[in-house]
């Protein structure tokens, strides 16, 4: 998730978190009326359907906020030839998610588009062109949905206006169809082709005066119709990934990077790399002093006519390190530490009520201490890019999530104007966070410059993928319930311990707005006193956002400590955790005793409040369509968690069966979604199951650990994934419906959190071994 | 010294190292870039192509292993889109980022190439070496069975 602040942060402006902060709204500081202000609305906004329950109405969303902000010009967007080919800008990266097809998708429908006849333009980086680029935080449905219906509802008006001065009707009189213009009284029609350019030379239409389709209306949003644009490029190979851009002449490179974090190359054997048939030169990046945000991490360099001459040559270069303070680190020990830490009181993030006294006269109390490694992100696709630097300028492509960072980046790195620097985007094979941090493209760019402007393509192995990532943190969870003679939860004290996400951009030993703000200091429990509290600990690596971010470590400690509650209160656990969420209510973050402002997502609270009746509707919902309740076999059982994130409400009802050797296998997951409007089903179906595969890795496989700095794993065979023979057989995923009026929200991310601490819930119920270390070890599942 | 390699149909020279994967030829050399590098130790299966119709892993096949051989790749596979196997994803709505399928693609067209009608466990003992960390899993078993039943 690269966040406002992270941007905010590397462009010197103030962070969320500090106090007064522009973009950090509440139910006070971003009204409706000034969001309607901002677009020059007067407050109506003309609809087809009559207003009334359900309507939809612009609503503000923290797009503006956020760098460069939304763009509502369709002529920026949109282009139409003549032969009726309307040409749709994809601004935003293809990582996976499907929003390169589904934004254009909403263009489109609104607009009137035949989508056969719609052509995909990818951006380069230019957000002072595009607004906000940066792919991440699940953000692009939830911030753009609007800026594209109301593009294509411009540009069809355009072509209605076009159309009716070109026949000398009032506009009333004519109405856009699927891909035409018609006269409704005398039923001439128009093709969009033959109208566009009369059309797009009209001035763009204000937002007041735009009428919008009934959704009875779309053809496409909400249907879930529409393929993935590149569907065809992808099955026959033909599509273009970062790795796969070739130029005339172009060179290949790898990059030999220091093993611990903040090391440094001493000597190198240059001749050794070169003497390899192929490589034709070796050159010193230079490192960046910790914390070095998205800058090179420095290393030796070879490069040669193929990857493989590269990979080869650097085989034999013999690089020395100079190691650095990181060169203690070990996992094993910084648990411990982290633990330590945990058991001390830290800083208070949020205060409600008085727990200590709860909890001193609590009948009983309950601790659990949960653990989190840390993660690598390992896309299919590692890090790749093609630079061309020569005369001044340079020209890149690569997988990046945010292109014009990389952009803006690359000209600080190499003191390039950034007007002289253009970045392309090409798709993304798989991102996950990983790829929001353009240091490899400014590795490309630095070794094009090196090479006199011939074209470099860097790529990263699959082991420096896992050794030198920006890792997910590590984090240890301890929570302490304090439970009355009734057995009810009177007290919660949740105190976090992590390497913070800042580290990487400032010298930072607390976790900040963002990472608290995902399932510690947002716990919707109705219970009356609330601590969390959060403990120092220094990053000895690169830590970045991985796919849901802090809401990982926070949902398999919740989550899984709810279950534990119930367990020994004799209760069901669903019975159980829908008390805990309480009645229907929206939270009220000043009266839950949150320090500072709430961090929700970068969205105003306003428009997106935390809402208990949508996460107990989805506990209703996953536990209904999985059968919760129904008797299960022997060593086999249900899990259920439920998390908010991205501000989506998501619950799993996972199915296990645990074999007598321990090995674990899911049958069923029934996973209830409440993303607000759900503009592509088909693709949320897709991103769902996916994340069941990813929390299931996780839960299973997913750990990169240190000793003396350096990390113990490097590629698929140490760092394992789920495959076919152990996947999830049937993912279920059931969408709470909405009408385009209720807020889009985040879909990449949320499927992940809720998948480990259910599975490890189902595990509970199958076997009765409570198990609070990520990842499993089912060695401990044994039947004895 | 070239290596002459048939891939797709057509008859090239490769002037490169015979210890060279055929990976690296094929990316780097002929420009065919829709075979994936994923993890270089044949442990992911992104790089998956035919070698004489058997599914191989082109990051552990070296040249001079595949010389004279006819080497099928994605590109070659049916440019249309129009394999059995193509036609399933594209159906089914496989991919997410895609960057794994050509891998999965070629691997599930060389198990029914062998195999008309296979059962699960085939298809999961087939596809077991192809991993997707997008985890498209489901929609892939799905799409084996659906090519082999008829698209």
């Amino acid at each position: 998730m690269t966040l406002t602040s992270f941007v905010a942060l590397r462009e010197g402006r103030p962070q969320l978190a500090a106090p007064g902060a522009p973009s950090a709204p509440t139910l006070t500081n971003v009204s409706r009326r000034s969001f309607l202000e901002l677009l020059g609305l007067a407050g109506t906004f003309t609809l087809m359907a009559p207003l009334g329950a359900g309507a939809y109405e612009p609503y503000p969303t923290g797009g503006e906020a956020m760098p460069r902000g939304l763009v509502w010009d369709p002529k920026v967007f949109v282009s139409i030839a003549p032969d009726g080919t309307v040409t749709i800008t994809a601004h935003r990266s293809e990582m996976g998610t499907g929003s390169r097809t589904s934004l254009p998708m909403v263009l489109a429908d609104e607009m009137g588009a035949d989508w056969a006849k719609v052509r995909i333009v990818q951006a380069p980086g230019d957000e002072p062109t595009y607004g906000n680029q940066d792919t991440d935080g699940s953000r692009s449905m939830r911030h753009h949905i609007q800026t594209m219906r109301v593009m294509g509802a411009a540009v069809r008006t355009m072509l209605e206006q076009a159309a009716a001065a070109a026949w000398g009707v009032p506009a009333s009189q004519v109405e856009a169809r699927v891909h035409v213009v018609v006269d409704k009284a005398t039923g001439r029609q128009a093709g969009f082709g033959e109208l566009a350019k009369a059309a797009m030379d009209l001035p763009v239409p204000p937002i007041k005066d735009l009428v919008l389709k009934p959704e009875s209306a779309f053809r496409y949003i909400g249907k879930g119709n529409v393929p993935l644009y590149d569907m065809k490029a992808i099955v026959t190979g033909r599509a273009i990934y970062g790795s796969d851009v070739r130029k005339p002449g172009q060179l290949y490179a790898v990059v030999a990077r220091p093993p611990v974090y903040g090391g440094k190359a001493k000597s190198w054997d240059a001749a050794a790399a070169k003497a390899v048939p192929g490589v034709v030169e070796v050159i010193e990046i230079p490192g960046t002093p910790e914390p070095a945000a998205f800058m090179p991490m420095g290393g030796v360099a070879v490069v040669a006519e193929t990857t493989w001459a590269a990979i080869q040559g650097r085989e034999k270069l013999n690089v020395q390190w100079e190691d650095g303070p990181n060169a203690t680190y070990d996992s094993d020990a910084y648990r411990k530490e982290m633990s330590a830490v945990a058991a001390k009181p830290g800083k208070v993030v949020r205060n409600q009520g008085d727990v200590d006294a709860a909890l001193a006269k609590a009948a009983k109390v309950v601790t659990a201490e949960y653990y989190q490694p840390h993660m690598a992100h390992a896309s299919m696709e590692t890090p790749h890019a093609l630079a061309i630097v020569k005369d001044g300028r340079c020209e890149c492509w690569a997988p990046a999530q945010s292109p014009y960072a990389v952009r803006t980046d690359i000209a600080k790195f190499l003191g390039l104007d950034v007007a002289n620097v253009t970045v392309h985007v090409t798709l993304l094979g798989g991102g996950f966070g990983r790829k929001s941090k353009g240091d490899f493209a400014l590795e490309a760019a630095y070794l094009s410059k090196a090479m006199g402007g011939a074209p470099v393509l860097l790529t990263w192995t699959r082991e420096d993928d896992i050794r030198n990532s920006y890792y997910h943190t590590t984090s240890v969870e301890r929570i302490e319930a304090g439970l009355d003679a009734n057995g009810k939860v009177v007290a919660w004290r949740h105190r976090s311990v992590a390497p913070t996400i800042l580290s990487t951009f400032d010298k930072a030993e607390y976790q900040f707005a963002i990472e608290l703000g995902m399932g510690l200091v947002d716990n919707p429990f109705d219970i009356p006193n609330v601590r969390c509290e959060n403990g120092p600990i220094k990053n000895h690596v690169r830590i970045g956002w991985f796919r849901s971010v802090s809401n990982i470590p926070r949902a398999w400690a919740v989550q899984s400590f709810v279950c534990e509650l119930a367990h020994e209160l004799g209760r069901d656990h669903k019975e159980f955790l829908l008390e805990l969420l309480g009645p229907p209510r929206k939270i009220d973050p000043v009266a839950a005793g949150i320090e500072g402002e709430l961090w929700n997502y970068g969205d105003p609270y306003s428009v997106y409040p935390i809402d208990t009746g949508r996460l107990r509707a989805v506990v209703e919902l996953a536990c209904e369509k999985a059968g919760w309740g129904r008797k299960m076999p022997p060593r086999t059982g249900l899990g259920l968690a439920v998390h908010r994130s991205f501000l989506t409400y998501v619950a799993s009802v996972v199915e296990v069966a645990v074999a007598k050797d321990g090995t674990v296998t899911i049958p069923r997951i029934d996973t209830a979604v409440d993303c607000g409007f759900p503009a592509n089903p088909e693709r949320i179906r897709a991103q769902f199951e996916g994340a069941a595969v990813m929390g299931q890795t996780l839960c299973f496989h997913s750990a990169v650990t240190f000793k003396n700095g350096r990390a113990e794993q490097s590629n698929y065979h140490d760092y394992e994934m789920v495959r076919m023979t152990n996947f999830p057989r049937q993912v279920n995923v059931h969408i709470v419906p909405h009408p385009f009026s209720v807020p889009a929200a985040g879909v990449g991310e949320p499927g992940v959190p809720p998948i480990a601490p259910a599975i490890a819930n189902a595990i509970f119920a199958a076997t009765g071994k409570r198990i609070r270390d990520l990842p499993i070890d089912t060695s401990l599942l044994r039947e004895a | 010294m070239a290596i002459k390699l048939i891939v797709n149909g057509r008859e090239v020279a490769v002037d490169a190292p015979g210890e060279m994967p055929v990976l690296w030829a094929l990316r780097d050399i002929l420009n065919l870039t829709g075979t994936k590098y994923g993890c270089g130790i044949g442990a992911c299966g992104a790089c998956t192509i035919h070698l004489d119709g058997k599914a191989v892993l082109g990051c552990v096949v070296r040249l001079e292993e595949a010389a004279g051989k006819k080497i099928t790749t994605i590109e070659g596979l049916d440019p249309d889109g129009n394999h059995p196997v193509q036609k399933a994803w594209a159906q089914l709505g496989v991919p997410q980022c895609g960057y794994c399928q050509a891998g999965q693609i070629m691997r599930a067209a060389a198990l029914l190439a062998e195999k008309k009608n296979p059962t699960d466990a085939e298809i999961d003992e087939a596809m077991a070496g192809n991993i997707c960390r997008c985890g498209c899993y489901q929609r892939i078993h799905a799409a084996v069975r659906l090519a082999a039943t008829g698209v």
